[in-house]
């Protein structure tokens, strides 16, 4: 069984501080208690997850942000399946921000890395398990029969000897929970999963209908009586703040009820939005120079970064490492050294980032979709000088998260806004805003330098990342520092867990000095780091003359590993000659900070074309393979691959993030272009399961192997390579000018 | 005062002309169905109906709608039971949702037109709008059993 101490990461402890707020008086124990949060000794409150009404309805809370990842069907359905319920008879609520609720490992409420389901998993059934033995003994009691003589059937005790039978409902409308809650132990009291009714079964989800009638409240939807507009103009250099503007202009437009100069930006605020968007055009802002970021230029920077991965005496911090590479590099047949590249990405949430604030003399009020509420209450505290009991967040659905909503700008800004204005304030941002001061997954130059025995396997295996870390401007400024500048958003991916026949390899972080708004971005470092590892194996395996598929089973005798492959290869008819113009590419990638202890596993094939003139890509068909150990709601699950599928894919043929003196130079759609219908692959998803008892990660799956399968699909097709994400027309075409590759 | 016509019931905007019809829609009449995506016509977050055409509501002026007949999500039908509607749930399309009224509005003309549309005119008349959240194939699954089941 693995224990929360298994998660307890140098990283963790340091992000954790992030919620903090450097108070030690902040007590964050998990409880499984009825806290003050759930009312305590209500009739049919069980406890802080659970109630039960009279009329059978049982409520359960859900702690998560709900972003489309399912999460609000995925967590109920745990505790409703140790509390035997009935599935029909299940409202799930989003719970209250409180200590009760708290993810475990972050110790705050906080959707980041894909592990929700894994860190809620033994609370969630423990809550469960805790109220059904709640209900078996109130019924026990009023039957005057032993407990033990007991047993549920959904939403009913049954009591076995005499068949009497009593609903949760009806007990619910005498039972209280007693003062000290019955103890639960994990190790036994917890059903077996050959026991499970739901789990692993598939049940729709419960955000879905309101999103199919427009009823699905989102942030951007809030409406607070007496409330003003507001949009924001950040200085789009991270740091910077306005020198001068055209405010008092700009006040004088029509509808606008104040230009509010803050240290880094600029509000514009007025009585409808269609007032506040024009007048926003007007809006001319002079910035504060002397940043860091003045100097970005990204094209430029990227040959900087290539260089830096080239220079030996510059000195990587250590990701992780197996064996000595150094020493065995040295007495391989050969040595093979690549470098790859990517862009910087932006999150493209469909859902301009906002915020609703309502700041009071006595409370503050923020309605928001947002990836971390806690920290929302202590930022928005901090920025206002008050403490986190004062506010109160409204958690909305998120029209997207994907790491842009897991920082908090837009609540601490509509905050300070609306204590200018002494209104309640709904801040939105433009879209260009939002995206010239997006916070971008970021450009990377990787270097892969490679030893082979006589026969082409890998003998010895060294990677180095160049890029800025994120964690000072993700978490906050001293992060890096203190978690020893492991950087698990940059790296994450930078190593081979599962390909165990690879005995000595090294990964390290080549660290740029840091500039810009960078933070985590779906797949985080694992959308870069398995591109540049994945083509590596399949370059490497061409040059053995071997099948890429034969040469990673080389790799490895991993049962979850080889599962993944085997059954993608099976999926994709891999070895058989694919229509014509058309070739295959295969991949094959762990998603996990914690692998290979807990990890989830994908094998992908990409089957593509190339319009030689146009240097276009088209992806025509797309399986995939995964392991996540217990899928708790498998159709659910395989929406998450699909979905990060098509996000990867948009990724590695389109998305692109240039800068020039720092700043940003696309501003919609129309220059930051994402994947569309058009050019949607056919998608094959299968779950394996089985191999693991406990939930693990989805929500980002999907992403890694989407640029290796299409670059290796690629190389299949044409005898090229392509070294840098996204694989644009023009580098596309430029990569077939180039001599082809003799393998 | 501009007057028109919103899922079937006689509205007015007090608003100037040349105010986008997405923001009446949803600030001075209050229905948050219709979103706001980009503001420029690119990516059909905010696609309603006018006289049974689409439109993207973010660069429509409101006295374009003058006299006319809109529809957004929350009329397309009385009770959300639109075939597409239900085709939507049945496929489990939306993920984070925020794109899915664009969607649903817009596959609307394309079923109100033409009762069987292969899968290439769906992906024609769909290309407009985009969906971050990838659900691309489970939106053409659920035009497609909708225009079986309607």
């Amino acid at each position: 069984m693995i224990g929360m101490n298994d998660f307890e990461l140098l990283e963790f402890k340091i992000s954790r501080r992030a919620f903090m707020g450097g108070s030690a008086g902040l007590a964050f124990a998990f409880t499984l208690g009825v806290g003050k949060d759930a009312k305590a000794q209500t009739p049919g409150t069980l406890n802080a997850y659970v109630s039960i009404a009279p009329d059978g309805t049982i409520t359960i809370q859900q702690p998560v942000a709900e972003m489309g990842q399912g999460i609000s069907t995925g967590l109920p359905l745990i505790v409703a399946e140790e509390l035997d319920a009935d599935w029909n008879k299940v409202k799930v609520v989003q719970s209250p921000i409180a200590p009760a609720y708290h993810h475990p490992i972050f110790k705050a409420q906080y959707v980041v890395a894909s592990i929700s389901t894994l860190g809620y998993w033994t609370p969630m059934r423990m809550a469960g398990a805790q109220a059904r033995r709640v209900l078996i003994d109130a019924a026990a009691t009023k039957w005057g029969v032993p407990a033990a003589e007991c047993v549920t059937e959904p939403s009913t005790v049954v009591h076995q000897p005499s068949g009497r039978k009593m609903s949760y409902g009806e007990i619910a409308s005498f039972a209280t929970p007693p003062a000290t809650p019955p103890a639960i132990d994990a190790t036994k009291d917890l059903k077996k999963p050959g026991d499970y009714r739901l789990l692993g079964k598939g049940v729709p989800r419960v955000d879905v209908p309101a999103k199919a009638t427009g009823a699905a409240k989102y942030g951007i939807d809030a409406r607070v009586p007496g409330m003003a507009y507001a949009t924001f103009v950040r200085s789009p250099v991270r740091g910077s703040g306005p020198a001068s503007s055209n405010a008092a202009d700009v006040k004088k437009q029509p509808g606008i009820i104040d230009v509010v100069t803050l240290d880094h930006g600029v509000a514009v605020v007025g009585e409808t939005f269609a007032a506040v968007s024009k007048a926003r055009r007007q809006l001319k802002v002079t910035w504060r120079s002397g940043q860091p970021g003045d100097a970005i230029n990204t094209d430029k920077d990227l040959e900087t970064y290539l260089g830096d991965g080239r220079d030996p005496k510059r000195v990587g911090v250590e990701w992780k490492s197996k064996g000595d590479p150094a020493k065995a590099i040295a007495g391989a047949a050969r040595t093979v050294s690549r470098e790859y590249l990517s862009d910087h990405v932006y999150h493209a949430q469909m859902e301009p980032m906002n915020a609703t604030a309502d700041v009071r003399r006595d409370g503050i009020d923020i309605w928001v979709g947002t990836q971390a509420p806690t920290r929302t209450t202590l930022d928005v505290a901090k920025a206002l000088g008050t403490t986190p009991d004062m506010v109160r967040v409204h958690q909305q659905y998120l029209g997207g998260g994907f790491g842009r909503r897991a920082t908090v700008e837009a609540s601490v800004d509509a905050a300070l806004i609306s204590k200018a204005v002494n209104r309640p304030v709904k801040l939105i941002l433009s879209r260009e805003d939002d995206l010239l001061t997006g916070t971008f997954r970021p450009m990377t130059s990787q270097r892969l330098d490679v030893g082979v025995d006589a026969a082409g396997k890998i003998v010895a295996w060294q990677h180095r990342v160049v890029g800025e870390p994120v964690g000072d401007f993700v978490y906050h400024p001293g992060y890096n520092k203190a978690a020893k500048d492991r950087d698990t958003i940059f790296m994450m991916g930078a190593e081979l867990p599962y390909y165990n026949k690879v005995d000595h390899w090294r990964s390290e972080h080549l660290m740029e000095p840091e500039r810009t708004r960078v933070a985590a971005w779906r797949g985080i470092g694992a959308g870069y780091t398995k591109f540049a590892i994945e083509s590596m194996i399949d370059e490497l395996a061409h040059a053995a003359k071997m099948d890429p598929l034969a040469y990673r089973l080389a790799h490895t005798d991993d049962g979850r590993a080889r599962r993944v492959l085997e059954k993608v290869a099976e999926m994709s008819g891999w070895g058989k000659k694919p229509p014509a113009g058309r070739a295959l590419g295969i991949a094959f990638a762990e998603y996990g900070i914690l692998a290979p202890k807990v990890g989830s596993l994908v094998g992908a094939v990409a089957e593509i074309s190339v319009n030689e003139k146009t240097g276009r890509i088209r992806v025509h068909n797309y399986w995939a393979a995964a392991d996540a150990g217990l899928a708790i709601n498998p159709t659910a699950f395989a929406g998450q691959m699909e979905s990060a599928i098509v996000w990867g894919l948009s990724s590695a043929l389109k998305e692109r993030v240039t800068m020039v003196n720092g700043v940003v130079q696309q501003s919609n759609f129309h220059q930051y272009e994402l994947l569309r219908m058009s050019e949607v692959p056919e998608i094959k998803v299968e779950i394996i399961t089985g191999a693991s008892p406990i939930p693990s990660m989805v929500g980002e799956l999907g992403v890694p192997c989407t640029a290796p399968a299409v670059a290796s699909a690629f190389f299949a097709l044409t005898g090229r390579r392509l070294y840098h994400m996204p694989f644009t027309p023009a580098r596309v075409q430029a990569a077939l000018k180039a001599k082809k590759i003799e393998a | 005062m501009i007057k028109f016509v919103v899922n079937g019931a006689e509205a007015y905007s007090e608003q100037p002309g040349d105010t986008p019809l997405l923001w009446v829609l949803r600030d001075e009449l209050g229905l948050t169905g219709t979103k706001f995506g980009c503001g420029v016509a690119q990516c059909g977050a905010c696609t309603v109906h006018v006289n049974g055409q689409t439109a993207r509501a973010c660069v429509m002026p409101v006295s374009a709608v003058a006299g006319k007949k809109v529809t957004t999500i929350e009329g397309l039908s009385p009770g959300g039971d639109h075939p597409l509607q239900k085709a939507w749930i049945a496929e489990q399309v939306p993920q984070c949702g925020y794109c899915q009224s664009g969607q649903i509005m817009q596959a609307a003309v394309l079923l109100a037109k033409n009762k069987n549309p292969s899968r290439e005119q769906i992906v024609t008349h769909m290309n407009g709008n985009l969906c971050r959240c990838g659900t691309y194939n489970g939106i053409v699954r659920a035009i497609q059993r909708a225009a079986k089941e309607a």
